[in-house]
């Protein structure tokens, strides 16, 4: 632990103040000519890493059928009720699937529990991180732009594997 | 020089300063900012035009599209007359402050000073402290608790700095025996410059420079985690732009004092040994005491960014327990000095 410096500590060189304010000085000087962090970010993007909350999406099998059985396991479990799910049969080896599947992109708060429910791997969180809508009923993302192939997701359920 | 002719060039050089002032500013703004992102390992704006160069031009019409609101609960009058002292005062304190020698053109004597008054420098002092009126209305006028708080705070520390400024610019005026900036100057010939003549009064007045701008260390009246902004809390569009203005100006305006009390103003040691033509002795001297303001007004951003914010307590303590006594020991020294000399 760093030794706390009290005012009746500290030494005269301390005390008033030149030699310190001269140090600071010193260091935001050499600061200025350290190389920047800065990215550009329209021209250069961020690429995030795989623990990185992005937009949730569902995943897509290969053969262009949804993950997701329906349970509305996050629907529920969304602190932010974002997520409206509506259930229905098919012949499929699963017997659900949503008919309806819309996240209200203003609501989510991206907190990643509809991942963490979620009993089929179904529903990730994606590295998609440029959301911008010019009015509220874009903002409310249905299948169509939610259903991702599995492919692209690999990086996050390999890690939602290791850690959940 | 007739009394037209007199008119004339006092205008053109008002015109020419307060041109010069304006764009000053608003590339010590850019500049603030550029600053502030390198000592922070960043780039600062950099997407209007090549670098960033016109940001300023954007901030400036930005502002001017704004709204001015005046809250309901202000005084009209005060509220409007705030901003317009604060830019009168700033604008006006620049006359006085030579920034070059007088030289001879077309059988003619001209300086680089709008006035050339002999009580220059109780003038500087004079306005500055006219200056604070623009706060403590600001702050009085707007109705707000945070712009009272902002400009009670301001009035008080102007108030104790101004006594410690007030004695360090006796020291210089002790040893230079005029009031009049030009033979302040004059007196600092060669390496007689008042910072190595008088180190302490120059640290005194440097930092009371620093609390009579509101710069950080010292920007207590504008403290933003506590007060939102300070006395211009409730200040839009062209109003606050001119709170803006005037506080970058008296930036400069503290910087070109500080270069001529204690920087020996335009003086270049041992120029007068080169024996250069005296067209190129008085280039060489503006520029000189360009570069030295430069230095100055980059001292006071990088200042800012590294030094955090004092305490009220530790203000009023440094003020009156430590820059009084200290400005008071330099009179002494320079009362020595004189008899010495
Ligand atoms: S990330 Fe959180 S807020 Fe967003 S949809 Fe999932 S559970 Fe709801
Ligand atoms: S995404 Fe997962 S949790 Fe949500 S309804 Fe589908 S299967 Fe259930």
């Amino acid at each position: 632990m760093a030794k706390k410096n009290r005012l009746k500590d500290l030494s005269f060189g301390q005390r008033i103040y030149i030699t310190e304010i001269l140090k600071g000085l010193r260091l935001t000087l050499k600061n200025m000519f350290l190389p920047k962090f800065t990215m550009q970010y329209p021209e250069v993007k961020f690429d995030p890493p795989a623990s990185y909350r992005g937009r949730p999406v569902l995943a897509m099998e290969e053969n262009g059928q949804e993950r997701c059985v329906a349970c509305g396991l996050c629907s529920r479990v969304c602190p932010a009720l974002a997520i409206e799910v509506q259930a229905a049969e098919t012949e499929n080896e699963k017997e659900r699937y949503p008919v309806k599947f819309e996240i209200n992109m203003l609501r989510c708060i991206f907190c990643g529990f509809c991942e963490e429910v979620c009993p089929e791997e179904a529903i990730l969180m994606s590295k998609d991180y440029e959301l911008a809508f010019t009015n509220r009923a874009d903002a409310i993302y249905g299948k169509d732009k939610l259903l991702t192939p599995v492919s692209k997701l690999q990086d996050r359920i390999n890690f939602v594997r290791q850690f959940k | 020089m007739g009394i037209l002719e007199l008119i004339i060039v006092s205008l053109i050089k008002i015109i020419v300063i307060a041109v010069v002032m304006l764009l000053t500013v608003s590339y010590l703004v850019y500049f603030e900012r550029k600053i502030a992102a390198w000592a922070q390992n960043r780039i600062g704006p950099n997407r209007v035009g090549p670098a960033g160069i016109f940001q300023p031009f954007a901030d400036v019409l930005k502002l001017l599209l704004k709204e001015d609101i005046v809250p309901t609960a202000a005084n009209k009058y005060m509220h409007t007359l705030a901003p317009m002292i604060a830019l009168f005062v700033a604008f006006s304190t620049f006359a006085v402050l030579p920034i070059g020698p007088s030289f001879t053109a077309f059988g003619k004597v001209f300086s680089f000073v709008v006035a050339d008054v002999n009580i220059g420098i109780l003038y500087v002092l004079a306005l500055t402290s006219v200056g604070v009126y623009a706060i403590t209305f600001s702050g009085w006028s707007s109705g707000s608790k945070y712009s009272l708080l902002g400009g009670i705070r301001s009035s008080a520390q102007m108030i104790s700095y101004e006594i410690s400024m007030g004695f360090s610019v006796a020291g210089v005026i002790l040893l230079a025996e005029s009031l009049r900036p030009i033979a302040i100057v004059n007196a600092q010939s060669g390496w007689m410059w008042n910072i190595v003549l008088q180190p302490i009064g120059f640290i005194t007045f440097l930092v009371s420079a620093f609390a009579e701008t509101n710069r950080l260390p010292f920007d207590l009246p504008e403290a933003e985690p506590e007060l939102v902004g300070g006395y211009h809390t409730e200040y839009s569009s062209m109003k606050f732009a001119a709170f803006f203005l005037s506080e970058y100006a008296n930036m400069i305006i503290s910087s070109a004092l500080i270069v001529t009390l204690y920087l020996g103003g335009w003086q270049i040691p041992y120029l007068e040994m080169l024996k250069l033509p005296a067209g190129w002795v008085v280039t060489l001297q503006v520029v000189a005491f360009i570069l030295k303001l430069i230095f100055i007004m980059f001292f006071f951003i990088w200042v800012r960014w590294s030094i955090p914010r004092f305490r009220y307590d530790q203000l009023m303590n440094i003020g009156w327990k430590v820059m009084f006594p200290l400005s008071l020991l330099n009179l002494l020294w320079v009362a020595i000095l004189a008899m010495i000399l």
